[in-house]
């Protein structure tokens, strides 16, 4: 693969220190790393494992707050970078050492071009004129398989689509030919199709130019596609390395087993309930946002006790499904109905009981939980609102639904929710849910933004709590792997069509719909020749779009 | 050459010097300017000058050392998380409190501290000051100490009593616009930038003269000339918030307007409305001083700082300090009110991220 395999980073005792309570906490405690020219590293742990410290650490910085301990050495190409000045360090960043953020949408200033962000470090460092660096831009890009290249860099970043924003970042990152790429999760906010562009654009960009990389993910398919070698992290001490194909056949380590084995849990498909009508059932729905419509005639049911999966890339109108059923959404045209009887089409018209048998659990729960209400409160609230409970009733209440979500009441009574973990304020999140005694709870890509450990642990609670309650689950995804866990029947949808729908044996099987066969093959597996294997069935000059575009005719 | 100007030098040069040695940037630099400017200092004005410098020095690090002991004795007596807070505050933080502090104290206790009450006329108009009175007297012959110890009470409750009413009108209204959103929103939107086009010291001249100046009046007026601001900064925090998913679950919930904004957004806006809370109180305090000036605010004989200083205004002309005093209140104040307002602001972007 490379023609030379000098050693290019090399990491010794890597300790970095943040500043926290008034005192300096370590973060990552003496890591060694050591990367050769053209070799590709990948980085995994759970989040807190300070796999992007460690990436930003070999840039020679540190966060904010931080601070690279005694002892450490940083070698990058001969030059011990904790001891060169910030000045040199700066020049050194963006020439020779580039960085692909995880949300290039947020990473990209959207009031510029996107190829004069491009040519800003090549002119920086005259490394290259203007019209020179615009012209291997479009190579670049070329390269990188995106569409028009002579044309999409004259765009501003809000007129291209996520995956290619996050190749035109990878673009720039290479447009001072750089000796190192750290990628911090760059596929992590994409959905599966779209993802498999980025890979292979990124996978042969890298091998094209043998540069070495380091690729940090959370996700174990995606780092056997693209790692030479992979370093497992917990806690900012190093588990075990090896090179990728030892490290997935034959792990050493307790840690790497259960991070492989998270991909098992998986529940028993429930039949449909032979008699009684759906407990919820959309029927026939449009809706539109302003004078965009994004639904076209949706329907299916939901029976009492099922996890129905709602599947589909990003843009499919799955969320919006779940709007309209909430209420928060009126659609244009149909209904939905709760037990038979049709719901009011605004939340607002609905009655407290109408309210309480439908809740949501939200994909972020940062953003779903109040930051500045106590954890008692939020849990709280909907038994005080909806049944009305004070007092010792209302606190055993409480204390009960910790103990269903698996934490202890003592210890999570008072705080607050900034306080928690993503796992823990997503099972509060559950827990707010649950106080108000539904019938059937929508879950908006709860696992989406956890690492699967953590996800697997949800997953395992809301089974757990599905079998205690018997509550239905409308389950919005695009993660197939979670559908193959909890689903017992998948909807998949496409520019807000419901494209098929059925049982998950069935629809897991062939013959599928030419989309559902899609989504199905975009899963990145565990095996390290899965990517390459896929491309060549799908010819690997029109992956991604191209592909979609064929399959749909 | 006397011992006071070799010793000045040689201070300002060794402790530039020592700085140096111990590496510490800012001080040196801070010295070593100190010891330039000194240098052009003593060679146009003389003794006299590095007299004002050395004081000037002087009270700036008294001020620093009270800031300082007043930020310690808080960290001391304050609860756990509230004392965490104080001891990673700058120290002008801690001269803003201990400021404040102060002129809260002299205001609440004004008739035990004054040694005169605010209208007795003691002695002669301008009389120098002498034992009995501190700070001569002003033009009627009372006493300037006592009476700007009663003006703390009448222009800073005055202006905290407009302020919190402004707050009041403006935030309630502003988070309600910011929840509700449509019509209304558009509604008060409007009717706020009728209220702020018009300029506020001729808006409330011309609404003092048509109702008269009593201090309720004063206060309303100042309170609606101010509330449209903290309306356009509630509304604008609280829009930032309404969006988030917990607000949609609450709603979702069926939660009335009125839970939402006194639990789920208010919480959320605390900060930047108590920041800008500071800074409208300035404001304010500099509009009831203006207006006092001009004659329509706190009427006499009620001690008032901005009316302290037109009255005095006479004595500038003599060369005497006098009316300066009040107006010094006023300054050291702003400037203490604005210290704690930035630190309040540097606390909360930094939670942010």
């Amino acid at each position: 693969m490379s023609q030379d395999k000098t050693v290019l980073l090399n990491i010794k005792n890597l300790i970095i220190e943040g500043y926290s309570d008034e005192k300096w906490v370590g973060i990552v405690h003496g890591v060694d790393l050591k990367l050769h020219r053209g070799e590709v590293m990948g980085l995994i742990g759970e989040s807190g494992a300070g796999k992007s410290t460690i990436g930003l650490a070999a840039m020679g910085f540190t966060k904010d707050g931080c601070r690279i301990g005694e002892g450490s050495s940083i070698e990058f190409d001969g030059m011990e970078l904790t001891t060169t000045p910030q000045s040199d360090l700066q020049s050194l960043r963006g020439s020779r050492i580039a960085y692909v953020a995880q949300s290039a949408a947020a990473s990209f200033n959207p009031a510029h071009k996107l190829i004069d962000q491009h040519t800003e470090a090549p002119l920086q460092y005259r490394i290259q004129k203007r019209l020179e660096s615009q012209e291997d831009a479009m190579e670049l890009y070329e390269k990188l398989r995106l569409p028009n290249p002579r044309e999409i860099g004259f765009r501003y970043p809000h007129q291209v689509s996520g995956g290619q924003l996050q190749r035109a970042m990878t673009a720039m990152a290479m447009a001072c030919r750089p000796d190192l790429i750290i990628f911090d999760e760059p596929t992590t906010a994409l959905d599966v199709t779209t993802q498999i562009e980025v890979l292979s654009a990124i996978r042969d960009i890298v091998d094209q130019f043998n540069t070495a990389a380091i690729y940090i993910t959370h996700d174990l398919a995606v780092v056997a596609q693209m790692a030479d070698v992979i370093k497992v992290l917990l806690k900012g001490n190093e588990v075990e390395e090896a090179d990728t194909r030892t490290m997935l056949s034959n792990p050493q380590d307790d840690y790497t087993k259960s991070l492989w084995a998270v991909r098992d849990f998986k529940r028993d498909q429930k039949p449909r309930p032979t008699e009684g009508s759906p407990l919820i059932s959309v029927k026939n729905v449009d809706a539109s946002y302003g004078d965009t419509p994004v639904l076209h005639d949706v329907s299916f049911d939901i029976y009492e006790g099922m996890t129905v999966a709602v599947v589909g890339e990003s843009g499919s109108g799955k969320s919006t499904v779940a709007r309209c059923i909430t209420g928060l959404l009126p659609p244009t045209k149909g209904e939905c109905l709760f037990k038979g009887t049709p719901l009011p089409p605004d939340y607002r018209d609905r009655s407290k009981d109408q309210l309480r048998q439908a809740q949501m659990i939200y994909q972020m729960a940062d953003t779903a939980l109040n930051p500045k209400v106590k954890i008692s409160e939020i849990i709280g609230r909907p038994a005080q609102f909806y049944s009305g409970l004070t007092g010792p009733a209302l606190k055993n209440r409480v204390d009960e639904l910790l103990d269903l979500i698996e934490l202890e009441p003592a210890q999570y009574y008072n705080r607050y929710p900034p306080e928690l973990s993503g796992g823990q304020k997503q099972r509060i999140g559950i827990a707010r849910s649950l106080a108000a005694e539904p019938t059937f709870i929508i879950c908006d890509e709860v696992t989406s933004a956890l690492d699967q450990l953590v996800a697997e642990g949800i997953l395992r609670l809301l089974d757990k709590l599905q079998n205690e309650l018997n509550l239905s689950y409308m389950f919005i995804t695009h993660d197939l792997a979670t559908v193959r866990s909890i689903a017992d029947e998948v909807v998949v949808m496409q520019y807000g069509k419901v494209v098929e729908q059925g049982p998950k044996d069935v629809m897991f099987k062939p013959p599928h719909h030419a989309y559902t066969d899609l989504l199905l093959s975009s899963v990145p597996e565990m095996d390290p020749d899965w990517l390459t294997t896929l491309l060549e069935e799908r010819g690997v000059d029109d992956i991604g779009e191209a592909a979609k575009a064929n399959k749909r005719d | 050459m006397n011992y006071f100007i070799i010793g000045f030098y040689a201070l300002v040069i060794g402790a530039s010097s020592l700085a140096a040695f111990y590496q510490k940037r800012t001080a040196f630099i801070l010295l070593f300017s100190l010891t330039l400017v000194s240098f052009v200092m003593g060679i146009v004005g003389g003794e006299a000058m590095l007299w004002s410098v050395t004081i000037l020095a002087g009270l700036i690090a008294f001020s620093a050392g009270v800031s300082y002991s007043f930020r310690e004795f808080l960290v001391i007596i304050l609860p756990n998380d509230m004392a965490k807070e104080m001891r990673t505050a700058p120290l002008t933080a801690g001269f803003g409190l201990f400021v404040i502090f102060t002129y809260a104290i002299s205001g609440i206790f004004a008739p035990i501290i004054a040694p005169y009450g605010e209208a007795e006329v003691i002695t002669s108009a301008f009389a120098p000051a002498d034992e009995n009175m501190l700070l001569g007297a002003d033009q009627l012959g009372r006493d300037m100490f006592s009476r700007i110890i009663y003006g703390a009470r009448n222009t800073v409750g005055l202006a905290l009593l407009a302020t919190i009413l402004a707050f009041l009108m403006g935030a309630t209204a502003g988070l309600y616009a910011a929840s509700k959103g449509g019509k209304l929103d558009q509604l008060l939107g409007r009717i706020v930038d009728v209220i702020m086009s018009i300029p506020s010291l001729i808006f409330s001249l011309l609404l003092l003269s048509i109702f008269g100046t009593n201090t309720t009046t004063l206060i309303i007026v100042i309170a609606i000339i101010y509330a449209p601001r903290v309306y356009r900064l509630a509304r604008s925090v609280g829009g930032n918030v309404v969006v988030m998913d917990y607000i949609e679950a609450a709603k979702l919930r069926g939660e009335g307007t009125w839970y939402l904004i006194r639990k789920e957004i208010l919480p959320n806006s605390t900060a930047p409305l108590i920041a800008e809370f500071g800074l409208e109180f300035c404001f304010v305090f500099l509009l009831v001083a203006g207006l006092s000036f001009l004659g329509l605010g706190i009427q006499p004989p009620t001690a008032d700082w901005g009316s302290m200083v037109r009255e005095n205004a006479t004595l500038i002309s003599f060369g005497e300090i006098t009316p300066l005093i009040p107006a010094g209140a006023i300054a050291l104040l702003t400037v203490a009110v604005n210290f704690v307002v930035d630190w309040m602001l540097d606390r909360t972007s930094g939670l942010k991220e």
